[in-house]
Parts: structure tokens; sequence; C-alpha cells
């Protein structure tokens, strides 16, 4: 009996994404993109233990385009992360869970996990 | 007519077995990182654009030391049980799933032991 292709419920595709439901993947998708990040600091940390040179290394891997970029989008996935984490605790301390909450909540996180990121990368550039 | 089994009232886990235990660690390394958080801006803060000696010398004060152990341990720990869900809710090949999870959890521990050591090295200035 085959039973790996039988439907599962909810059926993505036709669901108009919500706010809510977009928010919660995104938790997940930022918590992953974290996780990547966390490599970096990791490997940050061995380079200043390393020596000047491997330090100046990584540091200009960092520098490149492409580590400034992925550092915009770990900023950007930290701070929605963080905000939408102090959602969910509040969630499960049972606040904020009607819908009027749950959308008030949701778009005071995206806004402020906006403004932080903005706010920290021209504190850093000026 | 009561179709629980008397051992599972016994020990009051509901339908879980473990989940319970993984919600709380959860929450509470999340907690734990918010508390942290506010040590993570001054990091950034003073690491942001330093030489290698200003970032060793950052890093070698016990404070600062200590603290970036604990948060590099508690987010490796946050990401890992966060990673163990995402993986349990999408991956549905049974042997994948098994790799990819004992792949986070080696991974978080090989990053945690090397962070660890390197932050102590550069602390007791080896």
């Amino acid at each position: 009996m085959v039973t790996d292709n039988r439907p599962l419920s909810p059926h993505l595709q036709v669901y108009r994404p919500q706010l809510t439901s977009v928010l919660s993947i995104s938790h997940r998708l930022t918590g992953i993109a974290l996780s990547a990040g966390l490599i970096a600091v990791v490997l940050w940390v061995l380079a200043v233990a390393s020596g000047p040179a491997q330090y100046d290394r990584f540091m200009a891997a960092l520098n490149h385009p492409v580590g400034l970029i992925a550092m915009a989008i770990w900023t950007l996935a930290l701070f929605y992360h963080m905000l939408n984490g102090i959602r969910h605790l509040l969630w499960d301390a049972g606040w904020l869970l009607d819908l009027k909450g749950a959308y008030a909540s949701g778009y005071m996180v995206v806004i402020g996990a906006v403004i932080l990121t903005l706010l920290s990368w021209w504190e850093v550039m000026t | 007519m009561r179709f629980r089994n008397p051992l599972a009232n016994a020990r009051n886990h509901g339908a879980a077995g473990t989940g319970v235990e993984h919600w709380w660690a959860q929450r509470l390394s999340a907690i734990m990182m918010l508390v942290l958080a506010a040590w993570v801006v001054y990091a950034l803060i003073s690491v942001i654009g330093a030489t290698h000696a200003e970032a060793s010398a950052f890093l070698a004060h016990p404070f600062n030391a200590g603290l970036a152990i604990l948060f590099i341990a508690t987010s490796l720990y946050h990401s890992r049980l966060g990673l163990q869900v995402v993986i349990e809710d999408y991956i549905h090949h049974r042997g994948v799933e098994l790799a990819l999870m004992l792949l986070t959890k080696v991974g978080a521990l090989v990053g945690g032991v090397l962070a660890v050591v390197a932050i102590l090295n550069i602390a007791f200035g080896a």
C-alpha cells in the first residue's frame, strides 16, 4: 500500500498568504539563516585566535560585497527573529492570542525589525 | 470509560515523551539570549572595524571572554533545538532526517568546542 503521496492538510497552494502565516514561516527561515550566521561567528573567533594574518583575511571576506550582503541579511534576520521571538514568548504566556493582537504585534515586529536594522547600519556606516 | 493507561497518568506527560523538555529548553535559551543581547550590542560596537590587536584585547578581558562563551554556547544550543523542529517537520525521509539531525547536533558541538577553545586561547594569551 502506497502511503507516501497522500494529500496533506493544509493545502498551502490554495491558501492566500496572510500576515500571520508569512511571519510564522519567516521565523523559521530567519532561524535557519541565523544558524548559518553562527558559523561565521565561530569562524570570526577562530580568526582572532589564529593571528593578524588570518584575521585580516577573514575581515576582507566580510567586507567583500557578498559578505556585506550576508551581514545585512543576518542583521535583519536577527532583529526579526528576536522581536518575533518575544511575540512568541508573549503568546506562550497567553497574551495577544486574539486576531487583533496577533496582527497588531505582527506589524510591530516587522516595522521594528526594519527600523532597528536601518539604525544599526546607519550607525556603522557613519 | 477511561481509555488512558494508568501509567500514562502516573508519568503525566500526556501524549508526549520528551516534547515538554524541548519546549522549555527552547524558551529558556531564548530568554537567556534576550538578556545576552545587551552584551552582544556592546561587543559589536567595540569590535566593528577593530584591528586584530583590538579584537583580541576585547575578547581577552575575562568579562567579555565569559559572556562570549555563554552567548555562543546558548545560541548554538537554541539553534540546534530550532533546526531539530524544522527537520522533524519538513524532512519526511527517515534516513535523511536522521542524517541531518546528527549533522546539526555534531555541528553545534564541534562549533561550540572550537569557539570555546579559541576564546580561552585568546584570554590566556597562548
